[in-house]
């Protein structure tokens, strides 16, 4: 093996692209079906391609219909197929909630564990390109709610390359929140890259005052703030948490237990969020070593309004993540 | 509202064997049973829950079964008893399930419900109107991508023709030609609400051709005839034609569910459509034609009566899943698939 690993640069669509294109090859078992997934090369053109190389039987134009749709992959997933199902954006997911949660996550506990549902769904979540309010939620939170589904959330090339794999040999169902501000991401991706687990936070950064908990959207930002921080003297760690269900609790109360204070940060509201659920799991599991409240950088209480300079301010940025860790470890600079 | 006999009903009607008239005839003797001993049982307070009774519309899933094959589907709504015992789960499974014993079909996890069975291919009992129609049609695609010639029956009540589910898969049904029977069980009543009170256009017929599906309605209270429309259909769904919808018009004689004191309805209707009782019509018809006698009817009921007192037995002495296996079956045991 060489001392350099080869890498290739791309961006996190065509990581994402990539993942798609590897799972196509390797199981015939394996479609995608979505609305503009095919002729028009999906919305935020993840697909573009997909449908010249599989032809339509794989990759499947759906009318705008998310509830048939979504029903049809996990009617698909118990006949023996293990479709990807691609919905625009998680607001239009709550056109087929009915499916996600009362068959979807329901059907092998309903069943007595006689019918699995081998189902991916991906969707676009989160906010920071001025769609407003019906196209920039972060629902990803509440559909962590849910028992009988995993959630995931990539936030790096390397998840959007390696989650999918993972994801389709799942026999259960598994939901993958995309942040839209990612797919233009670019960066290094090994030239191999190739499935990851989808169980384990990971630290992204080491740190000694402070655990930063993020994932997804959020976590350029909680990177930038601990960099930042650094320079003011403050050592923060930075826990990609990469699956919201089932929470690696672990990862959250090993790195709060070394540093002593947390702050989460979530691209959702704080009101019954996950961000209260990691607080929670802290305070159960590691309150006797906490130097100080936890503390969360969420989104503002508000739908997302479409204004770029109330967007910006609605949303969790890096300077507030600095002002919030600053106010608990004190000045240092 | 009862559709009146006519001669040209004699006259479709297709001639039975004896042997498979009978057959017709038991299978609907055991829902009925079954259910009458479910309604006891109720009220004995050994099944709780939900209890949805589908006394009076027997000969909708006795005739339609029959055109099924032991590799199609099955997807069913909350008031499936019927559908399960004659699409072959054993009624002491049925029964351990509505006891909430880990007997059951569903392990006691389902309910009356939620009637599941992996070597029937029958997919629930779901609970959501129209909820399991988007589940049909994926099987169906599963089926077609696969390159097998297999049907899923999807039967679903009137109620849920209003619901967006309902639309959205009729149309994709039709636009990649799956192959779907669709089997609305009209009862007239969603819960408490008339069809007419609920759709601008009642006949659901036309709902289906709008979307370019072959559709026709069927006396939902003639099991010969239910059967003879579930055979058609299911053979040009079989040769890939894509989906049929059939309108077995039938009614319901009990209550909703147990708690219904049905306000909405009079006396008299219910009264109207017993008359046209699918079992106590098509016995009077065999006698009538000469292959079925008294004798042969209390044989009948004593075997069906046997059968149901064993599956009260089994319940009865089923167990309970231990309450450390609460959590067992929200994910899959094994990690790969």
């Amino acid at each position: 093996m060489s001392a350099q690993a080869k890498t290739v640069r791309m961006t996190y669509r065509e990581a994402m692209r990539q993942a798609m294109r590897d799972a196509l090859r390797r199981d015939p078992r394996v479609f995608l079906m979505g609305e503009d997934v095919g002729r028009y090369g999906g919305c935020f053109a993840v697909s573009k391609g997909l449908l010249e190389e599989f032809g339509p039987a794989r990759i499947r134009d759906t009318p705008l219909s998310e509830s048939a749709f979504v029903g049809a992959g996990i009617g698909a997933a118990m006949g023996g197929m293990r479709p990807i199902v691609e919905i625009m954006t998680v607001n239009f997911s709550l056109l087929a909630l009915d499916q996600i949660v009362n068959n979807a996550a329901a059907i092998l506990f309903m069943s007595g564990g006689q019918f699995n549902v081998p189902l991916v769904i991906r969707m676009t979540t989160g906010a920071g390109r001025q769609l407003a309010a019906q196209h920039s939620h972060s629902l990803e939170g509440w559909y962590a709610h849910i028992p009988g589904i995993k959630v995931l959330a990539p936030a790096t090339l390397e998840d959007a390359r390696g989650m999918l794999w993972t994801a389709l040999e799942d026999p259960d169902p598994v939901l993958i929140f995309e942040h839209g501000s990612l797919y233009n991401m670019e960066g290094e991706l090994a030239a191999d890259a190739g499935a990851v687990d989808i169980d384990k936070a990971v630290l992204r950064r080491s740190g000694s005052d402070v655990s930063l908990i993020t994932y997804g959207g959020t976590l350029g930002k909680t990177l930038a703030a601990a960099e930042e921080l650094a320079g003011a003297g403050i050592s923060a760690e930075v826990v990609d948490l990469r699956t919201l269900r089932p929470l690696d609790t672990a990862t959250i109360l090993d790195s709060v237990t070394r540093t002593h204070r947390a702050v989460i940060v979530d691209e959702g509201w704080r009101s019954g969020s996950i961000a209260a659920e990691i607080s929670a799991r802290i305070m159960e599991g590691a309150f006797y070593e906490l130097d100080a409240p936890v503390a969360r950088v969420c989104t503002a209480e508000a739908p997302m309004p479409y204004a770029k300079h109330l967007e910006d301010a609605a949303l969790p940025q890096a300077p507030a993540i600095v002002e919030c860790v600053r106010a608990m470890v004190g000045n240092r600079g | 509202m009862a559709a009146p006999r006519s001669r040209a009903d004699d006259e479709l009607r297709p001639r039975l064997k004896r042997e498979h008239a009978l057959e017709l005839l038991r299978q609907m003797l055991r829902i009925r049973r079954l259910e009458e001993k479910c309604a006891e049982l109720y009220s004995a307070a050994k099944i709780r829950g939900f209890l949805h009774l589908y006394i009076g519309e027997e000969a909708v899933a006795a005739g339609a079964m029959q055109a099924l094959e032991a590799d199609d589907a099955i997807v069913a709504t909350y008031r499936e008893h019927g559908h399960a015992l004659v699409r072959g789960i054993p009624a002491e499974k049925i029964m351990a399930e509505l006891y909430g014993k880990q007997e059951g079909c569903s392990r006691g996890r389902g309910g009356s419900m939620h009637l599941f069975d992996a070597a029937t291919r029958f997919y629930g009992g779901n609970a959501i109107v129209g909820g399991g129609l988007p589940v049909a049609i994926g099987l169906a695609l599963a089926d077609k991508l696969q390159r097998r010639a297999r049907v899923t029956a999807c039967f679903f009540g009137e109620g849920a023709v209003a619901e967006g589910e309902f639309h959205e898969s009729m149309n994709l049904a039709a636009l990649w030609k799956l192959p779907v029977l669709f089997c609305c069980e009209n009862n007239l009543y969603a819960m408490g609400t008339a069809l007419k009170r609920s759709e601008s256009e009642i006949d659901l017929c036309l709902k289906a051709t709008s979307y370019e599906m072959p559709a026709w309605p069927v006396d939902g209270m003639d099991v010969a005839m239910c059967e003879a429309a579930a055979r058609r259909a299911a053979l040009a769904v079989r040769s890939g034609e894509g989906p049929c919808f059939l309108e077995f018009r039938t009614y319901r004689f009990r209550a909703h569910s147990m708690y219904d004191p049905q306000l909405y309805r009079t006396k008299a209707e219910v009264e109207e459509w017993k008359k046209r009782d699918p079992i106590e019509t098509f016995e009077a018809r065999l006698k009538e034609q000469g292959l079925l006698n008294d004798a042969e009817v209390t044989a009948i009921e004593a075997a069906v009566a046997d059968e149901i007192a064993k599956a009260v037995e089994f319940a009865e002495a089923g167990t309970w899943e231990p309450v450390e296996s609460l959590t067992r079956f929200v994910y899959s045991d094994r990690t790969q698939p």
